[in-house]
């Protein structure tokens, strides 16, 4: 057990380290951001004074380890556009982002299990039909296009909900949160359900065949031979064996929901880290992209590795079948 | 009763009648056929395919030519009659031009897109695959860790994170998409071929002196085929809506090659104020493009797949 653990931590460290590589030497290939900062009148040496202060004039290679020498030490370099160091811009606006997912994560099993268990009990139903027929809708709607037509339906046709931005927020544990008011949740609402769709399908898809494979298992015939309401048997008696795998797809899709918040909160001008992003390549901030993106690498990373171990803990073949391996 | 024609029901009576030669083709061409849903799907798919080829022979206007466009149009009402003479079904965007001609230029733009990037990917992606699988050992553990890799970062990042350091362009972007979509294709591919090679067929053509190459890609491949078939669909509806995304956020194609999501970015700041149209139209032309490719994809899926065969 511990052998496989520190395998897979090692696995993890080349990945980071890897993605470090790729990342920095990809990222300034983009241009020159000089050419972003300086006004059309500076005269020469002003230029040069300019690229001396942001550490362009030495050679990539020398940027490079003076990058990871600074990454080590949690220091990312500042931002061109903000002029604060990038990684505490990204830190200060994850918390939104954390929240956007999170929330997006729980509609997702609070809608798409009751639909999709229903699905898979009652296969041949019209409704059963239906619920599947939008899964499919919601495999290939393109999210940002949805998140358009929500604003319009919802904010400009309905005014029922805020079209935009973030509502009102309370600290929590030096945490800036929107949940904890009326108003904030009014605001997170359609971004979250946005953000949701497509996990909301793949649930529903999750669930219907983990249900029709469960229904025929000799546990459910013994429970119902024992004369349990069909509610306990769903209920308890399934419901308990379709979490594990609708479990584990989901936390490996909590990254994808952090990478997509790009687009959601690009609509709905959510204030995250992903936001700020965008801003940063329509500006050529390179830090701030370079540290976005380790950022996100290592939260992936982590997950992985998190997700990995608990199911080996859960489930000996994984770490036994590689260990052979 | 000496030249009575032979008719067929003779025949029949005569002799069984000799099985129409039944091959793989057919037998997926008969299975496809079966679904409704399928034949709808490739039926909307065609026409959308014949409107963005036929695009400059039935549309009233060329979006992007730059004398037929009048600004006194902009934000035209769907239905209202154009400055020069012709109704606009769906309406005009915010510099005047005909959304039904700017949607069927912009099928093209973002069709092409994606079918290209998706048959880059699979060449790319099976060769690596097949490779894998043939060469084995210390080649087939760096191969596969790359594409563990990639696989594990969502694709948007990726494509993002790309586009970001190439800049704007449709050879870029095609890249961007190659780029996120070859590992698919080289894990699959990989796993196919793992069965295949022990496969007695394999051994023979390897005994007959064959070379590596023609062994992995005459023999090998021909059999990996059917999966990648299947990741095509499926990988070409992402691409194209990928595209779409990149796009709209502003990295993607510029405004002088104006995809499905150019248009819908354009509409963006007009819907506040109430003019739906230019985001809407683009989008329901995007909506029914996946659609249609993801209903035939999971119908080839169905067929495809072994372990469903009856």
């Amino acid at each position: 057990m511990l052998a496989f653990i520190i395998r897979r931590i090692g696995q993890a460290m080349l990945v980071i380290g890897v993605m470090v590589v790729i990342v920095f030497f990809g990222v300034n290939v983009i241009g020159d951001p000089v050419w972003m900062l300086i006004s059309p009148e500076m005269d020469q040496s002003a230029v040069e004074a300019t690229k001396i202060a942001l550490g362009l004039d030495k050679p990539i290679w020398e940027q490079f380890i003076y990058f990871v020498g600074n990454a080590l030490q949690g220091d990312m370099g500042r931002s061109f556009v903000h002029g604060e160091p990038a990684i505490k811009l990204i830190l200060s606006r994850m918390p939104a982002t954390m929240e956007l997912a999170l929330v997006a994560l729980f509609m997702a099993i609070l809608i798409g299990m009751p639909l999709g268990v229903y699905a898979g009990l009652k296969p041949e139903t019209r409704l059963a039909k239906g619920i599947m027929a939008v899964s499919i809708l919601g495999f290939s709607l393109p999210t940002f296009w949805v998140g358009l037509m929500l604003i319009m339906f919802f904010s400009i046709m309905l005014g029922w909900l805020p079209a935009t931005g973030r509502g009102d927020t309370v600290r929590v544990l030096g945490i800036e949160t929107s949940l904890l008011s009326l108003n904030g949740w009014t605001y997170i609402a359609l971004p979250a359900l946005n953000l949701a769709l497509l996990k909301i399908s793949l649930v529903i898809r999750l669930a219907r065949a983990g249900v029709r494979e469960a229904a025929l298992m000799d546990y459910v015939k013994f429970a119902r031979a024992k004369g349990l309401s069909q509610r306990r048997i769903v209920g308890v008696h399934i419901l308990k064996n379709i979490m594990i795998p609708i479990v584990t797809v989901l936390g490996l899709e909590f990254g994808s929901l952090v990478a997509f918040s790009v687009v959601t909160e690009t609509i709905f001008a959510w204030p995250g880290m992903g936001k700020l992003l965008l801003e940063a390549i329509q500006r050529l901030d390179r830090p701030v992209i370079v540290a976005y993106v380790m950022v996100v690498v290592v939260l992936f990373v982590v997950i992985n590795l998190v997700v990995d171990v608990l199911y080996s803990v859960l489930d000996p073949r994984v770490r036994l079948t590689e260990a052979k391996a | 009763m000496t030249d009575t024609p032979i008719s067929p029901a003779m025949l029949a009576g005569a002799a069984t009648p000799v099985p129409k030669e039944e091959t793989p083709f057919t037998r997926f061409r008969k299975g496809f056929f079966e679904d409704k849903v399928a034949v709808a799907g490739l039926i909307l798919f065609s026409i959308i395919v014949a409107l963005a080829l036929l695009a400059p022979l039935i549309t009233p206007q060329n979006p992007y030519d730059l004398r037929s466009v009048d600004l006194m149009d902009s934000r035209l009402k769907p239905g209202s009659v154009a400055g020069e003479g012709f109704t606009t079904w769906l309406g005009t965007d915010g510099v005047g031009r005909d959304l039904y001609s700017g949607i069927l230029y912009g099928l093209r733009i973002s069709l092409m897109v994606g079918f290209l990037s998706g048959l880059i990917a699979a060449s790319i992606g099976m060769a690596v695959g097949l490779i894998a699988a043939y060469a084995g050992g210390r080649v087939e553990t760096i191969l596969m860790r790359i594409v563990d890799l990639q696989l594990s970062l969502p694709a948007v990042l990726i494509a993002l994170i790309l586009v970001a350091a190439l800049g704007k362009g449709v050879d870029k972007i095609i890249f961007a998409l190659v780029v996120v979509q070859w590992a698919y294709y080289a894990r699959t591919v990989r796993g196919n071929a793992l069965v295949e090679r022990r496969k007695e067929y394999v051994e023979a053509a390897q005994s007959l002196g064959l070379s590596n190459a023609r062994v992995v890609f005459r023999h090998i491949m021909p059999n990996c085929l059917a999966p990648v078939i299947v990741i095509v669909t499926v990988q070409t509806a992402h691409a194209i809506a990928l595209e779409a995304t990149l796009s709209f956020l502003g990295v993607g194609l510029p405004q002088t090659e104006p995809s499905l999501g150019v248009l819908i970015a354009n509409g963006f700041q007009y819907m506040l104020s109430g003019s739906y149209w230019i985001s809407f139209f683009p989008g329901l032309a995007l909506l029914l493009t996946i659609v249609s490719i993801n209903l035939m994809g999971d119908r080839i899926r169905d067929v495809l797949n072994p372990r469903l065969e009856k």
